[in-house]
């Protein structure tokens, strides 16, 4: 790579502002991917320093060490430990805040010890004088050996210097360990260590046989003499204790002469918010208060671009028929992908909505305080305090929610957050809650004000809720597993989010969704629509059959139409499988119409009231404006003579969409995150199971 | 002996250097060292978590995990 493009990895604790810096440098040339290899996703952007060069800046999950206790943390491990020319870096940013400098250096001097070269950015700086902070930085920069630079990210402080100490960092040569570990734990030790291999630091070294993370350019020689040291696993820990608490006191020897706090000066208005925000009672209340103000935003905010997201698609899916020459083309545009894109796009609203209000309570800190609330309620289903993140995300979708557990340690906290959070009502059971509300609860007023369809929706989160807790403490009692649960978290200061990172936070997790749900959901759609206008030879004479049926009634035309497109629907592949599964759903009180929906939607749950839109209206012609409602309002059981849609059957069908594990998507994320077939697995024939059994009991006890 | 745990919201108290064996190194990490200085700020609705200040840090730990940590107490009345 040319010598003007230098690739930089941004570093430093949880809440140092690394996140405000990454969007401070790369502005909206940022783009998340996938790590190769590693199965977490990267944000990188790009960034000018200068007219001849150029930026690729990595921005890493926040870390306190490189010993990484969770997934997040690995990451900067591996990526450090990285030796191939295309990914490690050329350059490290260790981003700190001015408040906590001490615990920042201690990350600092271990990526030192790396000898990789290092810019230490000290952040927030402009809060130095009502903090009463003083910095000497030259002095600092002599001691530490590395360009120091004072900024505030979000004020847009010394961003060109730190533009500036990136390219002098990488012209100067080889950067120097900043501690030297050895000579104060166990010289011999660390000689001997230091003799497996020369191309590699003695810290890398030392990583490797204490974090069992081996990059792929060692030799097979220097691995096995490297996992030689790690059997006395008590002398590893003995030495990482004692390597910490000797970093530490190197760093103290350097804040002595560099760094002063007058403490006087310091003003305290986190204590008086903590007061409130982790109150025994107000502190409950606080939460569950914005919590209501976050439901009634994502229902009453959202609808209004939902419907609007709904009609242009509609009017889309019409201008292509009209406009097009008829023929399959036309059809897989207007019937399969425009209303498939239409079915993704929809939902936008309610995600970006729900990501907005998580973004900025990230931000200004409250989510900490969150943690700390609930961990010990949630302790007693399995989970832990930082479960509480993923289960509110899951509300939006599932997809982000399960990623949002990485930073959650223990593997079966982890675990158990993972597989019970497809139970919390995401958005894409909306739209199949509403129509069948709609269907079936009478729009009227109980106990004077509420409103009964809108009472029934709420029961079906609690419902969504519940199921998840009580899920969780089955998994937690049936679940063995040997890894203690750890718990610690930071309670970072209180901070008025930042307006350009949460506007950067709620793009990447609706682009997350949007092209991780939108490919399976598109895919879908196109493969529905040809099941539903292709079939055997019966499907091909479905026409002339029905036409010859009919010819001694008087039937008009569009009512002939009408029987073709149904008769044609029934002889489709996807009627024929809709057809073959009826027996097994008929107890749930569902026909064939609803299998297929069935069938379809065991990919996407929102995939269900699109299903029904095109059993409904496949081949027919007819400018018929009645809305899918009043098509499934009309269907009438054959068998019973009355509506298809009545009370136990809308029921049963709500209940099977709460509990079936419905969404592609979310098993291919679940697959991803813990590494097997086997968890999503679970997750599928249990949730199934469940909602099989209580779709059926619902139905038989209602009707 | 006095732990964390022991500790009354607003009491203060120096880490034992016993307690460096059973410190996680997470924790050591976060700046919790034998000869830190470490203030109870407050304890969660429930009895646990508890939130301490400790070097500069402010931290949620459980109780279980704090019972652990050995502390010298300060007597505010020595000082």
């Amino acid at each position: 790579m040319s010598k003007n493009f230098i690739k930089v990895a941004l570093i430093g604790n949880p809440n140092t502002g690394k996140t405000s810096l990454f969007n401070q440098l790369t502005g909206l040339n940022q783009k998340v991917g996938n790590y190769p290899g590693v199965t977490v996703d990267k944000k990188q952007g790009t960034c000018k320093l200068t007219e001849t060069h150029q930026a690729l800046i990595t921005d890493l999950p926040g870390t306190y060490s490189i010993n990484p206790t969770s997934i997040d943390e690995s990451i900067v491990l591996k990526t450090l430990l990285k030796k191939d020319i295309k990914e490690s870096p050329d350059v490290i940013l260790v981003v700190a805040d001015v408040e906590n400098l001490k615990r920042n250096l201690l990350l600092f001097s271990q990526i030192k010890d790396l000898e990789i070269p290092t810019v230490l950015a000290i952040n927030m700086v402009d809060q130095m004088a009502a903090k009463g902070i003083s910095i000497d930085v030259s002095a600092l920069e002599k001691e530490l050996n590395s360009e120091v630079v004072l900024i505030s990210a979000r004020k847009n402080i010394g961003i060109r210097a730190v533009k500036e100490a990136i390219i002098k960092c990488h012209v100067a040569a080889k950067a120097s360990p900043l501690c030297g570990i050895n000579s104060k734990i166990d010289p011999d030790y660390f000689e001997k260590l230091k003799e497996i291999s020369s191309s590699y630091s003695l810290y890398e070294l030392w990583l490797m046989v204490t974090q069992n993370n081996y990059p792929d350019s060692i030799s097979k020689q220097e691995k096995e003499k490297l996992q030689a040291f790690k059997k006395d696993s008590a002398k590893l820990k003995k030495y990482q204790h004692k390597e910490t608490i000797y970093r530490y006191q190197e760093i103290n020897k350097i804040l002595q002469k560099t760094y002063l706090v007058d403490k006087s000066k310091a003003t305290d208005i986190r204590s008086k918010l903590d007061k409130i925000f982790t109150h025994k009672f107000f502190g409950y209340f606080i939460f569950f208060f914005i919590l209501l103000i976050i439901f009634q935003s994502i229902f009453d905010l959202a609808t209004i671009p939902m419907d609007y997201i709904d009609a242009v698609f509609a009017n889309l899916s019409d201008v292509t028929k009209e406009n097009l020459p008829p023929g399959v083309f036309t059809d897989l545009l207007a019937e399969g992908i425009i209303p498939g894109i239409g079915g993704v796009l929809i939902f936008i609203p309610q995600i970006a909505i729900l990501f907005l209000f998580i973004a900025v309570l990230e931000e200004t800190g409250y989510m900490s305080r969150v943690v700390f609330l609930m961990d010990k309620i949630m302790r007693r289903f399995g989970m832990n305090g930082k479960s509480v993140i993923p289960l509110i995300s899951g509300t939006a979708c599932a997809i982000p929610a399960i990623m949002a557990t990485r930073t959650i340690a223990t593997w079966k906290e982890r675990l158990i957050t993972i597989l019970v959070t497809p139970f919390t009502t995401c958005s894409a059971r909306l739209p199949v809650y509403a129509i069948l509300i709609a269907l079936v609860i009478p729009n009227k007023k109980v106990a004077g004000f509420l409103n009964l369809q809108g009472l029934v929706l709420l029961f079906m989160y609690i419902l969504g809720f519940a199921t998840a807790i009580l899920a969780a403490y089955i998994l937690h009692k049936t679940l063995k597993t040997t890894s203690k649960s750890f718990f610690v978290i930071e309670m970072p200061n209180y901070k008025v989010p930042s307006v350009k990172n949460v506007f950067f936070e709620v793009v990447e997790k609706t682009k997350a969704f949007v092209f991780g749900a939108g490919k399976i959901i598109l895919s879908l759609s196109i493969i529905l629509w040809f099941l539903a206008s292709n079939g055997p030879a019966s499907f091909d004479d479905a026409e002339k059959n029905t036409i010859e049926n009919q010819v001694n009634k008087q039937l008009s035309s569009e009512e002939l139409q009408q029987k073709i497109a149904a008769a044609k629907l029934q002889n489709s592949y996807i009627g024929i499988m809709g057809k073959a599964i009826e027996p097994a759903i008929k107890p749930l009180g569902y026909d064939w119409k609803i299998g297929i929906a069935l069938i379809t939607s065991f990919a996407a749950r929102e995939v269900f009231v699109g299903t029904l839109a095109t059993i409904y209206s496949v081949g027919s012609d007819d400018e018929d404006t009645a809305t899918i409602k009043q098509k499934m309002a009309s269907e009438i059981n054959p068998d019973t003579g009355k509506k298809r849609f009545n009370f136990p059957v809308g029921m049963s069908l709500m209940v099977f969409y709460a509990f079936a594990m419905q969404c592609m998507a979310t098993l291919a994320i679940v697959k991803r995150e813990t590494k097997s077939w086997k968890w999503p697995l679970i997750q599928l024939f249990g949730m199934g199971l469940l909602a099989y059994i209580s779709s059926f009991l619902v139905y038989q006890i209602l009707s | 002996m006095s732990t964390i745990a022991s500790l009354l919201v607003g009491e203060m108290g120096y880490i034992s250097e016993e307690s460096l064996e059973v410190i996680p190194l997470k924790l050591l990490e976060m700046g919790c060292l034998p000869g830190a200085e470490v203030t109870l700020v407050q304890i969660a609705p429930l009895n646990d978590p508890l939130y301490i200040c400790v070097n500069g840090s402010h931290l949620a730990i459980r109780k279980e995990t704090a019972a652990q940590i050995q502390i010298l107490k300060v007597n505010l009345q020595d000082v």
